[in-house]
């Protein structure tokens, strides 16, 4: 099976973010696999153990994400592409993201490509099922169970809690949702092995993509950290006197009772 | 230039859902004065219609079709290229719901347009909109306009205030009858797990528990408080993947995104994912025993204690304010 991973090189999160002059600082973050896409690369190396084939992890950014990509091949990816748009591109947004994905696969004849469902800096959840049409295949987002038979796909789907049971076939684009699988974590002797796999790299030039295609549709005018809440206020006292001050303040204060 | 905006209004059971009423109030900013037309896919949706106009709709298109029951994306995005064909709108507005979320990145491929998901708020009006969005799980915030093409926005949900209903308003209700074919996802069940009462995502009030509820008992002081503000109770991931509650009440990046005038958070420490669904809660209350919980950060009140001695007490001063 032909299987390919969307693997987004994403800001951590749960790091401090710095915002100046409209823009956030990336100076000294730290950087990291969207961790959706880490439940995709674990099921795609699952649906390869059990059904053969190849699993390559395919990122669009800059020279910084071959980092990323290392990981996911010493997680057990077979290879890595890199589109590096550094030099060509400085403004993307979704749309002009899944052009260049999609262009770069439309040739490759996937029968299955992995996504994670939402990047945790980012947060559109737009780019996997905006690359399936591209594509002009099926896809199926926020999944938590896979069964592959031949070319008949069985899925669980989080649909805001519930779940959805559903039927379709290759070829097919799926989102990852937690939940999913357990990602493992790279192992020793699968970082040595991963130094030794193919990273190709590739730039617009190489792709058959037009200048037009690649204009963004949305503009960021501005970033900003929300408005700093005043310090909340941890009340004291015995805990009979906190609560009935508590519910002084929700209804004269806060105004939300 | 004033603007002809879209709507996808969106039913669950047989009713719609708030977020559609929200989604009218952003098309009218949109508009700039211009038309807004709701559309309604559905096997029976051609009664909900009205509902539409009395929220500020100035026309709705429906689509029914036995094929359009269950949401498929398939299905969905047939029927509604279909209307917009017909109508050739300048913007378009979803709710950024999990149908929503599944059809809008498809829908805007098909339109070749831009789409800026998840938006909270919007400033100005017509061609000067501009649309603020929550990035980094949160943290930050970002204004977004759109450059060239038609104007397409998801609006999360309970955070666009609707316009007032108004019954004497009236408007066309049309349908348009559309073939939908060649379904590549073929739906065998849905295992429905949410709870009877508030959506959630619609609550004014909820009492979210976390790992420190212990139980699935431990959920029921919690439910008690709810009950009587009349609110939904939510959980942490913790409390899920413990089994205390079914995962229909996570709150967080992987559950529920949720803007509740009231976010009473007992157990929960406070995490990154958790925050991001639920921290443009208009008033957090933390409950946690341990000062240094990070859910403190983000509280507007907070009371350091045993949740179990804290939440019957506080159930207790809401009935005594309730009473006098
Ligand atoms: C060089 C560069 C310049 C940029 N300039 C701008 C800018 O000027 N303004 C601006 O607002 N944004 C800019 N971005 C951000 C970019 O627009 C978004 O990161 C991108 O459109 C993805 O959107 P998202 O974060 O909402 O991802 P989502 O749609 O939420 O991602 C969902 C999934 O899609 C896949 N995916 C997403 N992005 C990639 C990727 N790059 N490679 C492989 N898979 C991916 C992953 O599986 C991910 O889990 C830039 C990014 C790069 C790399
Ligand atoms: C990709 C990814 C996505 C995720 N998505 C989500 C998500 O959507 N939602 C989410 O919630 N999490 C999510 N998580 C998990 C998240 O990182 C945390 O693990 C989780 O939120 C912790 O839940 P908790 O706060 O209930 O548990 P803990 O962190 O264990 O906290 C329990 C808290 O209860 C307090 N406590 C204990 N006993 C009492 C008592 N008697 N009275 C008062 N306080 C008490 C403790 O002091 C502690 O602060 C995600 C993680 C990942 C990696």
């Amino acid at each position: 099976m032909n299987i390919y991973v969307l693997v987004k090189r994403t800001f951590d999160t749960e790091e401090r973010i710095v915002v100046s002059g409209g823009k956030i600082q990336e100076d000294g973050a730290e950087f990291i696999i969207n961790p959706y896409d880490e439940y995709a690369i674990e099921e795609a190396i699952q649906v390869r153990d059990a059904h053969g084939g190849e699993v390559t992890v395919l990122t669009m950014g800059g020279e910084e994400a071959e980092k990323q990509l290392r990981t996911a091949l010493a997680m057990g990816a077979d290879k890595a592409v890199l589109i590096n748009v550094e030099d060509d591109i400085d403004e993307l947004d979704q749309f002009t993201s899944a052009q260049i994905l999609a262009d770069y696969l439309k040739d490759k004849n996937p029968d299955l490509i992995l996504a994670g469902n939402v990047a945790i800096d980012g947060g559109s959840g737009q780019v996997g099922p905006r690359v399936a049409d591209l594509l002009d295949i099926n896809y199926v987002t926020t999944i938590t169970k896979l069964e592959i038979n031949g070319t008949q796909v069985s899925i669980v789907r989080d649909v805001e809690g519930d779940s959805e049971v559903i039927e379709t076939s290759l070829p097919l684009l799926v989102t990852a949702q937690q939940g999913l699988n357990e990602p493992r974590y790279p192992s020793l002797p699968g970082i040595m092995k991963a130094k030794k796999k193919p990273l190709d790299e590739v730039e617009l030039d190489d792709l058959d993509i037009d200048e037009d295609d690649v204009v963004a549709k949305t503009e960021t005018i501005d970033i900003y950290l929300p408005p700093k809440k005043e310090a909340g206020r941890v009340l004291e006292g015995d805990i009979s006197a906190q609560v009935t001050e508590l519910v002084q303040l929700l209804r004269t204060e806060a105004k939300v009772i | 230039m004033t603007k002809k905006v879209i709507v996808l209004g969106e039913a669950r059971e047989g009713v719609l859902r708030n977020v559609s009423f929200e989604a009218i109030a952003a098309a009218k900013k949109i508009s700039g004065g211009g038309e807004v037309v709701a559309i309604l896919l559905g096997d029976s949706v051609q009664a909900l219609g009205n509902e539409m106009i009395h929220y500020g709709a100035d026309r709705v298109v429906t689509v029914e079709h036995p094929h359009l029951k269950t949401y498929t994306s398939d299905g969905y995005s047939q029927a509604f290229m279909a209307v917009v064909e017909n109508e050739k709108p300048d913007a378009v507005v979803f709710g950024h719901t999990a149908l929503g979320k599944d059809l809008s990145p498809k829908v805007a491929s098909k339109l070749q347009s831009g789409l800026i998901s998840d938006v909270t708020d919007i400033e100005g009006e017509g061609d000067g909109a501009v649309f603020i969005r929550p990035i980094f799980s949160g943290k930050a915030f970002e204004k977004v306009k759109i450059k060239e093409g038609i104007v397409f926005v998801t609006v999360r949900p309970n955070n666009i205030e609707p316009l007032a209903h108004d019954d004497s308003r009236s408007g066309d209700v049309s349908s348009v009858s559309v073939d939908i074919t060649n379904l590549r996802t073929i739906i065998k069940e849905v295992v429905r797990k949410s709870t009877e009462g508030v959506d959630l995502s619609e609550a004014k009030v909820i009492v979210a528990g976390g790992r420190g509820v212990k139980s699935e008992d431990g959920f029921e002081p919690l439910k008690e408080l709810a009950d009587l503000l009349g609110g939904a109770v939510g959980a942490s991931r913790g409390a899920c993947d413990a089994d205390y509650c079914d995962y229909s009440l996570q709150i967080g990046q992987t559950g529920k995104v949720v803007t509740p005038d009231l976010y009473i958070a007992a157990g929960i420490s406070g995490a990154i994912q958790h925050l991001a669904g639920m921290s443009n809660s208009k008033i957090i209350v933390a409950i946690n025993k341990d000062p240094e919980a990070n859910i403190f950060k983000v509280a507007d009140y907070g009371i350091v204690g045993d949740l179990f001695e804290v939440i019957p007490m506080l159930t207790e001063e809401f009935k005594k304010m309730k009473s006098n």
